[in-house]
């Protein structure tokens, strides 16, 4: 295997980084974002590398997302969607990527239904392996798309109080988040009812609320949560009707609150469920900048991974003249 | 920028020179290329300072009635050596001022060497527009090109050899301006 | 008629009779023949000396999992018992969900005849509870302990219908067997992978809360209360368990339990890296569960160690954790990880040791052996306590490799296992 980079040759999850390489991530992503903003938005960085989106699950952001990315980088491209491939046929996911690999690609960004299935890769192919999300573990480049949109608004994200609303149990997001922001010193917290809430989450360091209202008196940010429809249908909630009215994040409920709260959402968003259109579309919520700074979030990560061997750099730097 | 030890340092430029040097090239840059349609790009770190620098030289001699349009090019994404950048690059500011149609765009970069920095800045500006020509400044020509690339208009020529390395400090990020060559 | 064995000087534990000294044993006609000093050697016997060596009753296994018929590669009767015997045990008993299930007398007669085929390690059946393991109707019980079966049981699921169980336990009751019980909620375990708390919050696995299990184990001890029969419950996990089994025993309830040795030494964190060596039903627990199991062995409210020996093909546990197989192979490590972790430790004394894996878990299913008694089975194990190794699942006799202890430095092995007076295993 190739170790490259500071990061290391996988981006599996938050949860195992320092906060050294979560904030190299985020400034990497800075000038990134111009790059989107030029005429020819493109960048020949990664250009030669092969990259193969390998998604399991379907997923239409995350996907479209990470391939602005790679195209704006130069990258080629393949898709490979598990309905329709040899995938759904039987085939393990071990024989799908070292068949991959086979091809020669240079990085796989998977998205999995089961949790450890990034890692499972990363330890089983010398590719680089980016984490597209994996079960309810984690969704690191949606983490870091979300602490890039907070430093942007706020300015910092140490000391700032940050709440995760909904479904936390079932939600790797919400899992990447905790450990993004807690390594980079905010306060986390988590409101929804017990039935979507881990057992021992408290252990991980984060305030619990069972009270949105609550939530909302004490939180500079929210991050409301996308509650998945079938939830319902599982019995952890007995109804959207009640969930909206018990846990939704209103206009009404931000008022009481009388001070500006910022307020993200991964999306998909199910308006009138866990978030109110007048708040998903309102003047404080930064939704739509979480999506933009997505694109620039996983250049950074792409190129961070692709970029300088470390022991080739030290021998370049020893042989050139460190001003060219 | 690192020091190592047990190293010969001899200073090419001190400041006096160094502000003698990019007066001279202020001079050339609008003997060359006038002030009506003259860009002046700074290639991150050092050439974006002295671009500055350069663009307020030209403005004063023409008696502060012109404005020199000036912008800043990061070539990280552009270089052809990713892998061996090294595990923690910084990719700088690119900032173009406004469209470059028709425009005499003069690079300015501290040091010349390889020429392959000139080479990326050259397809990484070609990204942005179609200029009507682009020359080269540098402050500090040391030869060693691996490239058919030459500068237009240079502050000071020297000859290395490849172990060297050419130290340029600009008082804006050094606090004081000098150049050095340490071999 | 095989040759007399004398082994020489060993130090020879027999808990039944509290008996812990230097001695000889001597084995003649498939039987132990005497336990003495200075014991004389008969025409043509053959002899080793046994000094620095343990000489103790067979280890006996209430749970291992065979995987024929239906799954051969695996594992097979022979295998299994050859693995056994490596391990230092002389019985073994096979749970029945195989493919087909061994749920009737010809499928018992089938495990039997090829466990004498095998002449190692004894494979003592054990038949399904209900016809196919549905959980519908009882299966043949009579039929089947007349075939050799020494007790029934679902395991691989719990006996769902409380009211199947209620029956389960009378009729076996009839025939003086156990019925061995998986304790599993269902409703609360579904779906789940792994122990429900902090690692499963952090890896983003579905949990099973230790309270589906404490719910079955309440469940049955009730009705073995109820109906008199002698329920068993298996690989016990939680300190929810032991303190429900507690209670019950001191009520006179006819209950008892195993443990097995990865729940006796592992927590859930063993799971992270989503180590799929370590998913295995109940699941690891956490530390305070390990302390309150190792407390009920030693003091009885836990009677034995079982190894619940689950052999799995190598490319079913390579892949993710949640789409992996549960279970663990057990039977080559269980002695040594049992003495480094607690007799090392000095948590155990080895006669406490080889109590819970001869002496209790024979009597529990009602077989012979577990003794050094004159005139009982020869069925003996010896072992070095002193022997360091490390285990290397390539080098197991067992077909499988699933193993959590891989690559572990462990501390005594089997070196002479004797099954009915001949030798099986010899290191």
């Amino acid at each position: 295997m190739t170790a490259n980079s500071t990061l290391g040759k996988d981006l599996t999850g938050l949860e195992h980084m320092t906060p050294e390489q979560i904030r190299l991530i985020l400034d990497t992503a800075e000038p990134f974002k111009e790059v989107s903003e030029r005429p020819i938005k493109k960048v020949p960085a990664l250009r030669g590398k092969t990259i193969v989106n390998l998604f399991f699950e379907a997923s239409t952001r995350t996907r479209i997302s990470f391939e602005f990315a790679e195209k704006r980088l130069s990258a080629d491209t393949v898709n490979v969607a598990a309905t329709g491939s040899s995938v759904s046929k039987g085939e393990t996911l071990v024989d799908t990527a070292k068949n991959l690999e086979a091809m020669r690609i240079d990085m796989v960004v998977i998205r999995h239904g089961s949790s450890g299935a990034a890692e499972f890769l990363g330890n089983r192919i010398a590719s680089n392996v980016i984490n597209a999300g994996d079960g309810k573990h984690e969704h690191p480049t949606q983490a870091l798309l979300d602490l890039l949109t907070i430093r942007d608004k706020h300015g910092k994200i140490q000391g700032l109080k940050v709440c995760l609303v909904g479904d936390v149990l079932h939600s790797r997001v919400a899992r990447s988040n905790i450990w993004g922001l807690s390594k980079l010193g905010a306060e986390v917290a988590v409101c929804g009812p017990w039935t979507l809430l881990p057992r021992g989450i408290e252990e991980l360091g984060v305030k619990v609320f069972s009270r949105v209202e609550e939530a909302i008196e004490w939180a500079d940010v929210l991050n409301v949560l996308r509650l998945q429809l079938e939830r319902m249908e599982k019995g952890f909630i007995p109804s959207l009707r009640e969930y909206y009215r018990v846990f939704g994040v209103t206009p009404e409920r931000l008022e009481r609150a009388n001070r500006e709260i910022t307020i993200m959402h991964p999306g998909p968003m199910n308006r009138g469920v866990e978030i109110d259109s007048r708040v998903a579309d309102g003047p404080h919520s930064v939704i739509l900048d979480q999506v933009t700074n997505g694109v620039a979030v996983r250049m950074a990560v792409l190129y961070l991974l692709a970029g300088g061997r470390a022991e080739l750099a030290d021998a370049a730097k020893r042989g050139a003249g460190s001003s060219e | 920028m690192p020091r190592p030890k047990a190293e010969d340092r001899t200073t090419l430029l001190d400041a006096r020179a160094m502000s003698r040097a990019l007066q001279r090239m202020a001079v050339e840059i609008t003997e060359l290329a006038g002030t009506e349609d003259l860009v002046l790009i700074g290639i991150q770190r050092r050439g974006v300072e002295l671009a500055q620098r350069i663009a307020r030289l030209i403005e004063q001699g023409e008696g502060g009635s012109a404005r020199i349009r000036c912008g800043s090019l990061d070539i990280t994404l552009y270089r052809d050596d990713l892998e061996t950048v090294g595990p923690k690059p910084v990719i700088g500011e690119t900032h173009i001022p406004g469209d470059l149609s028709d425009t005499h765009v003069v690079i300015v970069d501290d040091v010349l060497y390889t020429g392959r920095t000139v080479r990326a800045a050259l397809d990484e500006l070609a990204d942005f527009g179609r200029p009507k020509r682009i020359s080269l400044c540098v402050l500090v020509d040391r030869g060693g090109r691996e490239l058919p690339i030459q500068a237009d208009i240079t502050g000071k020529s020297v000859k290395t050899s490849p172990g060297d390395r050419v130290d340029v400090l600009v008082h804006e990020l050094d606090g004081q301006d000098q150049v050095d060559l340490i071999q | 008629m095989t040759q007399p064995i004398l082994l020489q000087g060993g130090r020879v534990i027999d808990p039944g009779k509290d008996l812990d000294q230097a001695m000889d044993v001597l084995i003649q006609d498939g039987k132990i023949a005497a336990v003495g000093r200075g014991l004389g050697t008969p025409d043509g016997a053959i002899v080793r000396n046994m000094s620095g060596r343990i000489v103790t009753p067979g280890l006996v296994d209430l749970h291992v999992h065979l995987r024929e018929p239906g799954n051969e590669d695996e594992e097979t009767v022979a295998s299994g018992a050859r693995a056994a015997a490596a391990g230092g045990f002389t019985a073994i008993c096979a749970m029945p969900n195989t493919d087909p299930v061994t749920d009737n007398q010809a499928a018992v007669g089938f495990i039997v005849r090829q466990s004498d085929r095998a002449g190692l390690a004894r494979v003592h059946p054990v038949g399904a509870v209900s016809i196919g393991q549905k959980g519908e109707r009882l299966a043949e019980f009579g039929e089947m302990v007349s075939a050799g079966a020494v007790a029934v049981s679902d395991d691989g699921k719990p006996v769902v219908s409380s009211h199947l169980m209620r029956t389960a336990l009378e009729y076996a009751r009839t025939f003086s067997i156990p019925v061995a019980d998986h304790c599993e909620d269902p409703t609360l375990a579904s779906g789940g992978v792994m122990h429900e708390g902090l690692v499963a919050a952090r890896l983003g696995l579905k949990g099973i809360p230790a309270a589906a299990e404490e719910i079955m184990v309440a469940r049955d001890v009730l009705l073995a209360e109820l109906t008199g029969g002698h329920v068993h419950l298996c690989h016990m996990s939680t300190r929810g368990s032991v303190a429900i089994i507690r209670e019950a025993k001191e009520r006179g309830i006819n209950v008892t339990a195993e443990v097995t040795p990865h729940h006796l030494t592992l927590t859930e964190y063993a799971c992270e890296e989503y180590d799929t060596h370590a998913k295995m039903n109940p699941p690891l627990r956490e530390a305070a569960d390990v302390a309150a199991l190792r407390g009920a062995l030693q003091d009885g409210v836990i009677d034995c160690i079982a190894s619940d020996h689950a052999p799995h093909a190598y490319d079913e546990k390579e892949a993710a954790f949640d789409d992996a197989p549960f279970g663990v192979v057990g039977l080559e490590t269980a002695f040594a990880v049992a003495h480094t972790e607690l007799v090392e430790s000095g948590i155990f004394t080895l006669p406490e040791l080889i109590r819970r894996m001869s002496t209790e878990p024979a009597r529990v299913f009602r077989l012979g052996g577990g003794t050094l008694a004159a005139g009982s089975v020869a069925d003996v194990s010896v072992f070095d306590c002193a022997a360091k190794w490390s285990v290397d699942p390539a080098a197991f006799h067992s077909k499988s490799r699933n193993t959590p202890f891989a690559g572990r430095a462990l501390t005594g092995r089997a070196v002479l296992t004797i099954v009915a007076g001949s030798i099986v295993h010899e290191l």
